[in-house]
C-alpha cells in the first residue's frame, strides 16, 4: 500500500531528532488517531534573507506520518522562511510518489508542524505574523492542549 | 524459512490472520479439481463420487464436534456463517422476540450483522467484558429477557486470544431458553469442542485458520433449530444453503482438521511454551510494555502486546522490514482510523491501544523464529521510541 519512497523515508528517516537550541519549535497533534509531531528549526540570517539552516523532527504516528515529516525536513532545509511556508501537502505527497487516501491527513500534520515552528520563531522574535499563519496557529493550539493533557501523566510516569 | 543472499529472511507470525495450506491438504484436494470434478447434486457416477467425498468430509466434522452429520452446513467463509447465524435466526424467531445479545468483543462480521439487524427492527445489546476481555456472566444473565432470541458470543477472541466461558454461557442460555451461537473461528481445531457436553446451538468454523484453503467454512446448527436461509437456489445442504458444493475445498478443510486433531496435544504444548517465552521475555526486557488479554486463559498461539509511546502500524512495518510479519489494530492502521473496539471494551485507553501488535504462532513457527523475533523486537521498539516525541526528555521544552 505504501510506495517505495515512503518506505525508504520511513526506514531511514532523515533529520531525525531534536535541536536543543532551536530557534523555533512546532508541536502539532492529530485528534483522530492521537498522533503528535514535533519539528525543530534553526534560522540563519543571510543579509535580509532568513534561511532554515537546520531542521529536525520527532513523530509519534504511523508510517506515513514518519515519512512525511522526514520528507518535509528534507525539502525545507536551506530554504527561506517564505519559500518554506509555500510548501503544500501536495508537493510532499508528490515527492513521495503518492500516499494512500486515508493517509493524506498525516501529510497535513507535517505542513502544520512546519508552520508552527515558523510561527514560534517569528513570535519569539516579536515579528509580524502573516494572517494565514496566525489562523493555522489558532486551530492547532486547541487540539494540542487536548493531546498534551492526554499524554502528560503517561509520559512523566514512564519506566526508565 | 531461512535466508540466503537473494532471499530475505521471512518469519511469518500472523497465523491468526490466515495460515498456509498444508501440503497434505493440497494433495487431498487435487483429484477433486480434475478427475473427480462431479457435482454432488448429480446422481450419475461422477456426481455420486463427489457426493461421497462430501459426506465423508462431513463425517470428520461431526465426529470432532460430537454432533450429527445433518447438523453440519458448509458455507464459503466464517463471515457468511456468522451473517447467516444472526440474520437467519433473527428472521426465523422474530415472532418470539426481537432482542439479540452479542459480546462487545466480537469480530466485525458479527458486530456488523448485528448492526444491520438493528436497522431492521431488532434490538441489539452488547454484553460487557472485564479487563481481560472475558464476558461478565452475571451481567449477561441479567441482560437476557423474554424478548431475547439469541446470544452470540465468540469461543475465543481473534485479537487478544481470550477464551470465553462458553460452557457457562451455554448453561445460562439453556436455563433461560434462548439460542446460543458461538464464532469458533479461532478455537476450532485447536482444542476439543464437544457439543454433547456443551450447550451450543450454532457454531462457526473456518478452514483457512487451520491450514486449509480459503473460501470454505461451516455452520453447525443444532437439530430442531429454525433458521432462514441467506442464499436461495437449488436447495443444497438440505435446502438451507444453496450453492454448488465446493467439493475440493470441503475435502481440504476436512483433511486440515484431521491433521490438527492428530497433532493437537503436541502443538498445544509446543506453542504454549513459545507463547509464554515471548510474553515473559518482552515484559522483562522492554520497559513500558504490557500484555493485552488474559495471562493464562488465552489461545495457545496468541500474543498481544502493547508498547507505550509508539504507534502500532509503524512498529509492524519496522518488523516487516526485518522480515517479521505480525499484525496491528492501531487506529492509524484501521481503514476508518478507529481504535480497536476489543481493547476499548477491555477498558484500555486510546493512547495505550495505539501501540499494540498481535503476534500469532502456528505449525511452522520454530524456536529459532521466536529467538529472532526476540532479538529484533526490542530494537524495533527502541527505534520507534527514538522517533517519538513522547519521552521525558523531549516532552517539556
Ligand atoms: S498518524 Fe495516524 S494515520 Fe498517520
Amino acid at each position: 500500500m505504501y510506495t517505495d519512497k515512503v518506505l525508504e523515508y520511513f526506514r531511514k528517516p532523515k533529520n531525525l531528532g531534536k535541536i536543543k537550541d532551536a530557534d523555533g519549535v512546532g508541536k502539532v497533534g492529530n485528534l483522530a488517531c492521537g498522533d503528535m509531531m514535533y519539528l525543530y528549526i534553526k534560522i540563519k540570517k543571510d543579509g535580509k534573507k532568513e534561511i532554515i539552516s537546520d531542521v529536525k523532527f520527532q513523530t509519534f504516528g504511523c508510517v506515513a506520518a514518519i515519512a512525511t515529516s522526514s520528507a518535509i525536513t528534507d525539502m525545507v532545509k536551506g530554504k527561506t522562511i517564505e519559500k518554506a511556508l509555500e510548501l503544500s501537502k501536495d508537493s510532499i505527497i508528490e515527492s513521495l510518489d503518492g500516499l494512500p487516501p486515508i493517509k493524506i491527513h498525516c501529510s497535513v500534520l507535517a505542513t502544520e508542524a512546519l508552520a508552527e515552528a515558523i510561527y514560534d520563531y517569528l513570535s519569539k522574535n516579536k515579528r509580524p505574523i502573516p494572517e494565514s499563519l496566525q489562523k493555522k496557529h489558532d486551530q492547532v493550539i486547541k487540539s494540542n492542549e487536548i493531546l498534551e493533557e492526554k499524554y502528560e501523566e503517561w509520559v512523566e510516569h514512564q519506566e526508565e | 524459512m531461512t535466508n540466503n543472499k537473494t532471499k530475505k529472511k521471512r518469519v511469518y507470525l500472523d497465523y491468526a490472520a490466515t495460515t498456509p495450506v498444508d501440503k497434505a491438504v493440497v494433495k487431498s484436494m487435487l483429484p477433486y479439481f480434475t478427475e473427480k470434478f462431479g457435482n454432488p447434486a448429480s446422481i450419475h457416477s461422477a456426481g455420486t463420487e463427489a457426493n461421497k467425498a462430501l459426506e465423508k468430509a462431513r463425517e470428520i466434522f461431526a465426529n470432532y464436534l460430537s454432533c450429527d452429520l445433518s447438523e453440519i452446513f458448509f458455507t464459503s467463509s466464517a463471515t457468511e456463517s456468522n451473517n447467516w447465524a444472526l440474520k437467519g435466526i433473527a428472521r426465523a424467531y422474530k415472532n418470539k422476540g426481537n432482542k439479540i445479545i452479542v459480546s462487545s468483543v466480537e469480530h466485525d462480521c458479527v458486530l456488523n450483522s448485528a448492526k444491520w439487524l438493528s436497522q431492521n427492527g431488532f434490538e441489539i445489546e452488547y454484553a460487557p467484558v472485564d479487563e481481560f476481555g472475558t464476558v461478565d456472566l452475571e451481567k449477561l444473565k441479567k441482560m437476557i429477557t423474554k424478548e431475547t432470541i439469541l446470544v452470540s458470543i465468540m469461543h475465543s477472541n481473534n485479537e487478544i486470544g481470550t477464551l470465553q466461558p462458553v460452557k457457562e454461557i451455554g448453561e445460562i442460555c439453556k436455563e433461560k431458553g434462548v439460542l446460543f451461537h458461538t464464532d469458533a473461528a479461532q478455537s476450532f481445531g485447536k482444542m476439543p469442542i464437544n457439543l454433547k457436553k456443551v450447550n451450543i446451538d450454532l457454531l462457526t468454523a473456518s478452514s483457512h485458520k487451520i491450514y486449509g484453503p480459503k473460501g470454505v467454512a461451516l455452520l453447525y446448527i443444532r437439530k430442531g433449530t429454525l433458521i432462514e436461509p441467506l442464499l436461495h437456489g437449488g436447495g443444497h445442504e438440505r435446502g438451507k444453503r444453496s450453492s454448488t458444493s465446493n467439493v475440493a475445498g470441503i475435502v481440504g478443510f476436512a483433511k486440515a482438521l484431521e491433521l490438527c486433531l492428530k497433532e493437537m496435544q503436541d502443538e498445544k504444548l509446543r506453542q504454549t511454551q513459545l507463547r509464554d517465552k515471548i510474553i515473559k521475555n518482552i515484559l522483562k526486557n522492554i520497559p513500558n510494555s504490557h500484555l493485552n488479554g488474559h495471562p493464562k486463559n488465552r489461545l495457545f498461539n496468541n500474543v498481544n502486546m502493547r508498547f507505550d509511546f509508539i504507534e502500532g502500524e509503524a512498529l509492524m512495518m519496522e518488523l516487516d522490514n526485518k522480515g517479521i510479519e505480525v499484525s496491528t489494530v492501531s487506529a492509524c492502521a484501521s481503514s476508518t482510523l478507529q481504535f480497536s473496539h476489543v481493547l476499548l471494551a477491555c477498558g484500555i485507553e486510546e493512547k495505550y491501544a495505539q501501540g499494540t501488535i498481535r503476534i500469532s504462532l502456528g505449525r511452522y513457527t520454530t524456536e529459532k523464529d521466536v529467538d529472532y523475533l526476540l532479538e529484533v523486537l526490542p530494537k524495533a521498539v527502541e527505534k520507534m521510541r527514538k522517533i517519538s516525541p513522547l519521552n521525558v526528555e523531549n516532552w517539556k521544552m
